[in-house]
């Protein structure tokens, strides 16, 4: 397996390249944007001295290379920040301070994290249950109404916007039925019941529209592994259908799924972003909107940072994944 | 003339795969959901294109406020049955400003439209460029561009169009912005696609004949590769519009995307459900529009794809899709082909 | 009762009938060969006997009895317990026929596994006995291996073996090498031929090489536009055939063994390569697909090249025409080096499939090279090109059609048409029939060499088929892993090959007479014994 190691080395390498280019991006876009960077980085209610101040802090006068270089420095070794009275120490990952808020993104990000990771990873259990059960199911009744039905439904859900399908349940279930409560984040090591009570909504809501796309997937690829040759040998030598659709099709549907899982993966971020503002939820989705209205930037630059860092990770994770799912690919 | 020069086969009724406007339309008739879907969305363009005029028999415009009609006693609920439907206004007023729904509801399909096909516009062009030029130039080229794809691939669009849309002056046209982000993040896919497609026309031996007519790459580019990537791109580009509807309409229910007074389907969403019990129209219409309009462009998108993607075809006679074709193939195709393969694994190993 | 039983079967998918009224018999430890050429509807019968057309929406007339099962009529289940355990089937891409995200062994165990109701270790044991049996070295370390870890002999072996885990009483092979290089193909055929001969069980053999059937079968059966053309014993049909179609199939075979016709004198040096080398990848990864190749090709004489695969006779072929780069070495037209691609030296290619743009229509693809070099008036370049349309056997008239709208062996023609036009003096023909019916297979090769005579072009035959390389060549090269190992005059390479891999290249190239296979295959016991 040493093939397979190095290729995971490789793909870790990379991992760290593209998000060390991502950073560059991301950096350059926002802080090399004409206007007064320190006035909007500050606010609008800053006086004069303050914007001097936030602009040696950003180290404006240096050039953006060496301003990157620095920004650079504070995620890896931290940083100490001068407040004219007193120095306050940002630790490592440093991800700069928000002055609009008075406070560090890391702290910012950190606070939000639990809700958002609660959130995506709860909804994406649901979605690959849901999804991959929906798409199997579709394969394998094929050609009958029960396939015919589930297309129509996940159809549907590929075609409804996640606000959408949130704004929809949230009036039906919680003000008009009243089955469940208005969702409210209570964390899980305070009242863990409480907790996925109040998820419950979101978790469906985010689940929904990603599943639908997880079923048209895996039917789609489960029937195209269902037309290859070696679905006939097994045809040809008595293989019941139950084994054909569930272990073989099933198995050549799987690398796919892994991918668009991780492709999938940024997109439910997005997603996370529309249901948290929905539904109240105080989780970093809900903070970027804010930051991003308030055009805070340094927690917008970090909240992407952050994001851009999960979904790379997952991509990775993914690439991994698939060449063990998929040992045709060439580790090359 | 000798025998041996006279061709006796018969050929082959019609072969899977051949191309060609007709054909394609042909396959696309054939389907009766996507020829509901593209009767649907002829009226949406029309309904967009036809806003001014629409609005003009109506009487009345989507910008202007009618305070009267609003109780502002009771926080801003339109006054009279059904959110104020009546003759005046045909699918009643906007809660608050009193503006015209059915006013808003048709030039929200202007921006949703046309924010959707701009940004697809963008992403098709920008994927095809950068594709075709990593799939044509040297290593280098093509490592750079590549690696720049894979990093626009990977970034999550929502959160990065919602953070652009954070640092650019909000002088700037609001919906043109919106068009020219989603298109400026999200065109890694077309390029990915259009590079390996072009990748594996570059190997096709036509364009290794017309490279030995004496042509430069230019014109085989013109000639031989691009005719043979709209298939891919115009089966991926009818999938990206719909999916552009739904980020303009998310990030403008965000309040971060197409802003007032400018009227969107997402963003006439964003407080609609705080008035879903006295106008329940100004929550189910947008959103009713939003559905019908993704729902007909996906429908849409997969009829276009089954119509181009010669395997949709096999992918339909489930179980026994190669079996015929290869009782209508060459067997001997097939062996230079597994040779092939088998020189590849030769190479590796 | 007979093993295998066909009455008046009718197969039909839609408008389309592909069999039409067959009936055969196939006794118990017989075998019978279905010989035909694409379109004949003979893959089709090797379905039906397991009926495989079922719920596919083809409609199956007549009676097929295999081992004592009716097999329109049975149910299901009875289907299930025919398929596979008492008549099995080997298919033509042994890549694509095993499910590549499996062990061979498991896959084989699965199979055992539905018929025996074995334990799985069992089942697993059986799978490396029967991996044994058709001759995988090491076949416990090798049974669990994926599919894409075998070469293709070795895939074809594993289904092989799968067909004999239950010790079937039926094989049906459908073009089971077909997929294979000569050498390889041999060593299956002769596989099949023991396994028959111990277990016992019979041979359905379906193929389009009569060379392959004349080798392996005891009756055979020529089927066309899904009717049986003439059915006999082997010795009998291919030694003197009754039928017109018969006859002309058999006419169009080529023989290794039948010296060409000898062709003009042969003129100046026109091409030359020397000292070719090309790689392919870097650093670790990087192999030499061609390796110090030099020859020459004079005007009006023919180069046969003849190789593998993986031999690098086709990376040779684009280097001549200046499509590759070489790594090392040069290619000389008239005695001059050149680089990059040149008219003069033209290609006809081996796909008729991939090598016509769909697009276009074929008048304009034979148009390219004439407007290339800047002919501008429309009616001079459509008048050339009905002309050369003409000269290749197709009508003028078919200008505008496009190219699905003609056969393979039509598509061929457009392609030679294509090259001609750009007034060529060396055409290299990388695989020019391989894809395509033996008799049309004939017909493309006259025409190459009427036109050689005519216009006095040199020819490069590059191909895999060592029969159709000395039908057309008047010198060949023997390619292997990337360099010549023999090259001379044909008669004298075919004849009294000096290398010792020729000699087992054309051991292994069946033979149309029955007798002459027996002793070819005793021989190639000898050769892989020294």
């Amino acid at each position: 397996m040493s093939g397979f190691t190095a290729f995971a080395l490789r793909r870790a390498v990379s991992a760290v390249l593209t998000l060390l280019a991502l950073s560059v991006i991301i950096y350059v876009v926002f802080y090399a944007t004409p206007g007064n960077v320190a006035q909007i980085t500050c606010g609008p209610r800053c006086s004069p001295e303050q914007v001097h101040q936030v602009a040696q802090q950003l180290r404006l006068d240096d050039p953006l290379y060496l301003r990157y270089w620095h920004f650079l420095q504070g995620i890896v070794a931290g940083h100490d920040y001068s407040t004219g009275t007193s120095v306050e120490h940002c630790p490592a990952p440093c991800l700069g301070l928000s002055y609009q808020s008075d406070q560090q993104v890391t702290r910012i990000i950190l606070n939000k994290l639990p809700v958002s990771l609660s959130l995506v990873v709860g909804a994406m259990v649901l979605w690959l249950l849901l999804g991959v059960g929906t798409g199997v199911l579709s394969a394998w009744r094929r050609g009958r109404f029960t396939e015919r039905a589930l297309t129509g439904i996940t159809l549907a859900g590929v075609a409804t916007p996640v606000f959408v399908i949130g704004l929809v349940l949230m009036i039906v279930v919680c003000g008009q039925l009243e089955l469940l409560p208005f969702p409210e984040y209570v964390s899980f090591s305070d009242d863990p019941e409480q907790w996925m009570w109040g998820l419950l909504l979101p978790w469906v809501t985010l689940a929904l529209g990603e599943a639908a796309y997880f079923a048209r997937l895996t039917r789609a690829s489960m029937l195209e592994t269902l037309a290859e040759d070696h679905i006939r040998t097994f045809r040809a030598y008595g293989v019941g259908e139950r084994s054909i659709v569930g272990r073989h099709a099933l198995r050549g549907a799987l690398a796919p799924i892994i991918a668009l899982n991780a492709n999938d993966f940024g997109s439910a971020m997005g997603g996370a972003v529309l249901v948290e503002s929905l539904f109240g939820l105080p989780g970093i989705g809900q903070e970027l909107v804010h930051a991003v209205t308030v055009v805070d930037l340094p927690v917008v630059v970090g909240m992407v940072l952050v994001i851009g860092f999960f979904v790379v990770l997952a991509n990775a994770v993914a690439d991994v994944l698939y060449a063990v799912a998929d040992r045709r690919v060439v580790l090359a | 003339m000798s025998e041996a020069l006279v061709a006796t086969e018969v050929p082959e009724a019609s072969v899977p795969g051949a191309s060609g406007a007709r054909q394609f339309w042909r396959r696309l008739r054939a389907q009766r959901a996507a020829m509901v879907a593209a009767v649907v969305v002829a009226l949406l363009v029309l309904v967009a294109l036809a806003a001014p005029l629409l609005t003009a028999l109506e009487g009345q415009d989507p910008t202007t406020y009618h305070p009267s009609l609003i109780d502002s006693a009771r926080g801003g609920v339109p006054i009279g049955s059904f959110g104020g439907v009546g003759g005046e206004h045909w699918l009643g007023v906007e809660p608050q400003t009193g503006r015209d729904l059915f006013a808003r509801l048709v030039y929200g399909a202007r921006v949703s439209l046309g924010v959707a096909l701009a940004a697809t516009a963008v992403q098709v062009f920008l994927g095809v460029v950068v594709g075709v030029a990593a799939a044509l130039g040297n290593r280098w080229v093509d490592q750079l561009l590549s690696r720049i794809t894979d990093i626009i691939v990977a970034m999550p669009l929502m959160i990065m169009a919602l953070a652009l849309l954070a640092v650019v002056p909000s002088s700037f046209p609001r919906p043109v912005l919106v068009a020219l982000i989603i298109g400026f993040v999200a065109w890694g896919t077309i390029g990915k696609i259009a590079r390996a497609q072009t990748l594996t026309l570059k190997e096709l031996d036509y364009v290794a004949a017309a490279r030995l007519s004496g042509w430069g790459t230019l014109r085989i580019a013109r000639r031989e590769l691009l005719p043979g990537l709209a298939a891919p791109v115009i089966t991926y580009a009818a999938l990206m519009v719909p999916a552009n509807i739904s980020i303009e309409a998310s990030l403008s229910f965000l309040g971060v995307g197409v802003k007032p007074p400018t009227p969107s389907w997402g963003q006439m969403l964003t407080s609609a459900d705080v008035w879903y019990q006295a106008a329940p129209q100004y929550l189910l219409l947008p959103a009713a529009a939003l559905f019908v309009t993704v729902l007909a462009l996906t429908v849409l998108g997969d009829g276009v794809r089954t119509a181009l993607d010669p395997r949709a075809a096999s992918r339909l006679r489930i179980g026994t899709g190669r079996r015929q074709e290869s009782k209508a193939g060459k067997p001997e195709a097939a062996k230079t082909e597994a040779g092939r393969s088998e020189a590849a694994e030769e190479g590796i190993a | 009762m007979s093993l295998v039983h066909v009455t008046d079967l009718t197969v039909e998918f839609g408008d389309l009938r592909a069999v039409d009224g067959l009936s055969f018999r196939l006794e118990e430890g017989a075998a019978l060969a279905l010989v035909g050429e694409s379109g004949s509807g003979k893959s089709t019968v090797a379905s039906a006997l397991l009926g495989l057309h079922r719920g596919t929406g083809a409609r199956v007339g007549g009676s097929v009895e295999v081992a004592g099962v009716d097999v329109p009529r049975a149910s299901d289940d009875e289907l299930r317990r025919l398929r596979g355990a008492k008549a099995a089937m080997v298919f033509q891409d042994p890549l694509s026929s095993l499910d590549p995200y499996y062990a061979i062994g498991d896959q084989i165990a699965e199979v055992y596994r539905v018929h025996t109701r074995a334990s799985r270790r069992t089942a697993r044991a059986r799978a490396v006995e029967v991996l044994d049996r058709v001759g995988i070295p090491d076949a416990v370390r090798r049974s669990r291996s994926r599919p894409h870890e075998f070469s293709g002999g070795m895939r074809q072996r594993a289904l092989i073996a799968m067909a004999l885990a239950c010790e079937p009483r039926l094989l049906i092979a459908d073009e089971p090498t077909t997929a294979l290089d000569v050498t390889v193909q041999a060593q299956i055929l002769d596989l099949l031929h023991t396994l028959r001969a111990e277990t016992g069980m019979g041979l359905l053999l379906v193929t389009h090489d009569v060379g392959v059937a004349a080798g392996s079968v005891d009756d055979v059966l020529v089927m066309r536009h899904g009717r049986a053309v003439e059915q006999g014993p082997v010795a009998a049909v291919l030694g003197a055939p009754g039928e017109a179609y018969t006859r002309e199939l058999l006419a169009a075979v080529p023989r290794v063994d039948a010296p060409r016709a000898p062709s003009g004198p042969a003129g100046e040096v026109v091409l030359e390569a020397r000292g070719l080398r090309r790689e392919f990848g870097r650093g670790r990864k990087a192999f030499a697909a061609v390796d110090d190749v030099s020859l020459t090709v004079r005007r009006g004489e023919t180069l046969g090249v003849v190789g593998e695969s993986g031999s690098g006779k086709t990376t040779l072929g684009r280097m001549l025409v200046g499509l590759l780069e070489p790594t090392a070495g040069e290619v000389r037209h008239d005695g001059h080096a050149r680089v990059g691609v040149n008219p003069a030296v033209q290609m006809v290619f081996q796909d008729p499939v991939s090598s016509l743009n769909p697009r276009r229509n074929v008048g304009e693809s034979i148009a390219d090279p004439i407007r290339a070099r800047g002919e501008r008036d429309e009616q001079r370049i459509r008048g050339r090109v009905k002309e050369l349309l003409e000269r290749v056997g197709l009508e003028g008239a078919r200008y505008d059609r496009y190219p699905h709208e003609f056969s393979g062996g039509q598509r061929q023609r457009v392609g030679i048409a294509r090259a001609l036009a750009a007034d060529p003096r060396v055409i290299v023909c990388d695989e020019p029939v391989s894809a395509l019916d033996v008799t049309t297979q004939a017909q493309v090769v006259a025409l190459l060499g009427e036109l050689q005579r005519e216009l006095g072009l040199a020819l490069v035959f590059v191909a895999h088929d060592l029969a159709v390389v000395r039908q057309v060549s008047d010198r060949v090269a023997v390619m292997r892993r990337g360099r010549i190992v023999e090259q001379g005059p044909a008669d004298e390479v075919y004849d009294s090959p000096r290398d010792p891999y020729t000699r087992q290249l054309l051991a292994a190239v069946p033979a149309l007479d029955p007798r002459i296979a027996a002793r070819r295959r005793a021989e190639r016991g000898e050769v892989a014994v020294t």
